[in-house]
């Protein structure tokens, strides 16, 4: 292999090889590039058949083949009244859970951030149970307490369940930025004559809200499209994605790609609001 | 003393709430898996483990099945996923983080609706398989849906982004000046790749593997939904058994066991390969 590296070479690219090999090396490139794209044309398929499918003039209740272009669906997405109700469910629910993850992921995230204390490496093992353990056993288990104690499932057991499963991702989200705090700030807000509670409000929470809002916004979006443990602990009360489930059967209408379509929407254009203050923040 | 009592105050609350519906649920998940009755006249504890015997004769297929379909949908996200995770970590530049947000997209949409979608597109009169029949390039009784095919490949796109995550991380920490050590000592491109980048981006491998490997094995909705009667996993018998059945102790059997046999393949698997870093790799 030839000489040294020339200094124009970016600092990622892997090292220049003489012409012969440069050019094998850019049709390497283009067909990783290609496949790249095949791969994420795979990803997006049935993106692109859920939305086009809310177009889609079915006759029948079942959606399957393409039947011509209509909009009237979309001034019918309430026909299904008790679909409605599910996807309200589906929101509160993760809103509810979202506030009380937050809250208790943060305190913990900082707690394990800023403190070494007995205990921290069983809680840390725990949280990594919470994180790594198949939805299935966590749901299965929590089914199991509930009957052994007697207590009905519904929308308060999901809204609990969801913060279980949730609560250590925000934990794990927090402590980063709680790492990588600057302690010196805080110590000049603490000469500069301001309590611990004001030190902590006014200087350190704003320093590590980023991480809280990355933290909640990944809680809610774990909440919303969770179906195993949400399915084990639901009892009567029915989400989006278990009136889905139990509409395959018997077909799928049209109002549930549109209203697919308008989540994927807000969660397209909230991760893209989130990544560009982030950038721009950085 | 304030300052000692601290941390435990902060961790009190978010700790409880993991104490109790983690750790007690498997208590009592123990206990109904040895219990005998129906759920008419209650259920009693009698210790019989036998449950556990019976639920792994009764079910060893379906137990060998989601091993057999975990394993293929496991190696399967490997194949797809290192090349995308090598390009993007090495060739996509400023672009990166674009790509990286492309491939966390499709998490925007509901599991269960991706998973219908796929069932759409692949239905024996769907748009993908309709006008190949009606071109004569299939025969007309071809079909996916209801096949091990299916199944295999609903698992390997839904948690295919788990499997390009860990490995981009584990090849974006790649010191490109060990890559270009390693020419500079007349290794070929060929050499560079198999000696110096692959075996520095394993412990990514590993992480995805964990990462995957286990919610494919548990998973349900995949075969319920694009495979047939011939498909069913072992999720799908815990789901009936619970849900459907209401036989909680046989249910919980299962559950049992099949946790059982992931730590200990968690375990092996962790202990070839030296426990702390895949521990590290899979919870970063």
């Amino acid at each position: 292999m030839s000489g040294p590296v020339s200094p124009a070479v970016p600092a990622t690219a892997a090292p220049e090889l003489g012409p012969v090999r440069r050019s094998r090396k850019r049709w390497g490139d283009r067909l990783l590039y290609g496949y790249t794209w095949l791969i994420l044309l795979w990803l997006f398929a049935p993106i692109a058949v859920m939305i086009a499918f809310g177009f889609n003039d079915t006759k029948s209740k079942s959606n399957v083949s393409w039947q011509g272009f209509t909009f009237k669906w979309w001034g019918r997405l309430g026909d299904y009244p008790d679909l409605t109700t599910a996807v309200v469910n589906s929101i509160t629910i993760a809103l509810l859970a979202t506030v009380v993850t937050t809250v208790l992921g943060t305190l913990m995230g900082i707690a394990l951030g800023r403190y070494r204390f007995r205990g921290q490496a069983a809680t840390n093992l725990v949280m990594f149970a919470a994180i790594s353990s198949p939805e299935l056993v966590m749901g299965a288990s929590l089914l199991s307490l509930f009957i052994s104690v007697g207590v009905q499932t519904g929308y308060a057991t999901v809204v609990l369940a969801h913060v279980l499963f949730s609560v250590s991702f925000v934990a794990v989200t927090v402590r980063a930025r709680v790492v990588g705090l600057d302690r010196s700030i805080e110590e000049a807000a603490r000469d500069l004559g301001a309590s611990t509670w004001i030190t902590f409000w006014r200087v350190t929470f704003p320093m590590i809200l980023p991480g809280v809002v990355s933290g909640a916004l990944l809680a809610f979006a774990l909440s919303i499209d969770d179906f195993v443990i949400t399915q084990f602990t639901s009892g009567a009360t029915i989400t989006f994605p278990l009136w889905i489930y139990g509409a395959v059967r018997i077909g799928v209408p049209p109002q549930v790609n549109i209203l697919g379509t308008l989540i994927f929407a807000v969660g397209v254009a909230i991760a893209v609001i989130n990544s560009i203050t982030a950038r721009r923040r950085a | 003393m304030r300052r000692r009592l601290a941390p435990y105050l902060l961790i009190l609350p978010g700790g409880l709430w993991l104490l109790v519906f983690l750790v007690v649920p498997m208590v009592f998940m123990a206990s109904v898996s040895t219990q005998e009755g129906d759920v008419v006249n209650g259920f009693a504890q009698t210790f019989r483990f036998a449950n556990y015997v019976d639920a792994l004769v009764r079910f060893k297929t379906q137990f060998l099945r989601s091993a057999g379909y975990g394993l293929a949908g496991t190696l399967l996200a490997i194949a797809l996923a290192y090349p995308m995770a090598y390009w993007i970590a090495f060739k996509a530049g400023a672009r990166k983080s674009t790509y990286l947000l492309l491939v966390l997209l499709p998490f925007f949409v509901s599991f269960v609706l991706r998973t219908v979608s796929w069932k759409f597109l692949l239905a024996d009169d769907g748009i993908l398989l309709q006008p190949l029949k009606d071109t004569g390039l299939l025969p007309a009784d071809f079909h996916v849906l209801q096949t091990a095919v299916a199944v295999v490949g609903g698992l390997t796109y839904n948690y295919l982004p788990f499997m390009v995550l860990p490995i981009y991380v584990a090849l974006e920490r790649v010191d490109p000046r060990v890559v270009e050590a390693s020419a500079d000592l007349y290794a070929t491109r060929r050499e560079t790749f198999t000696r110096v980048v692959l075996p520095l981006s394993l412990p990514g491998v590993f992480a995805g593997v964990l990462m995957t490997f286990v919610p494919m094995t548990a998973d349900y909705v995949n075969a319920a939904i694009l495979g047939g009667p011939a498909n069913t996993m072992i999720g799908n018998i815990i789901q009936t058994e619970y849900l459907v059945n209401n036989d909680y102790p046989a249910g919980a059997a299962l559950s049992f066991t099949l946790m059982a046999a992931m730590l200990i393949g968690i375990f092996a698997y962790a202990k070839a390969l030296g426990t702390e870093n895949v521990l590290e790799a899979a919870v970063r």
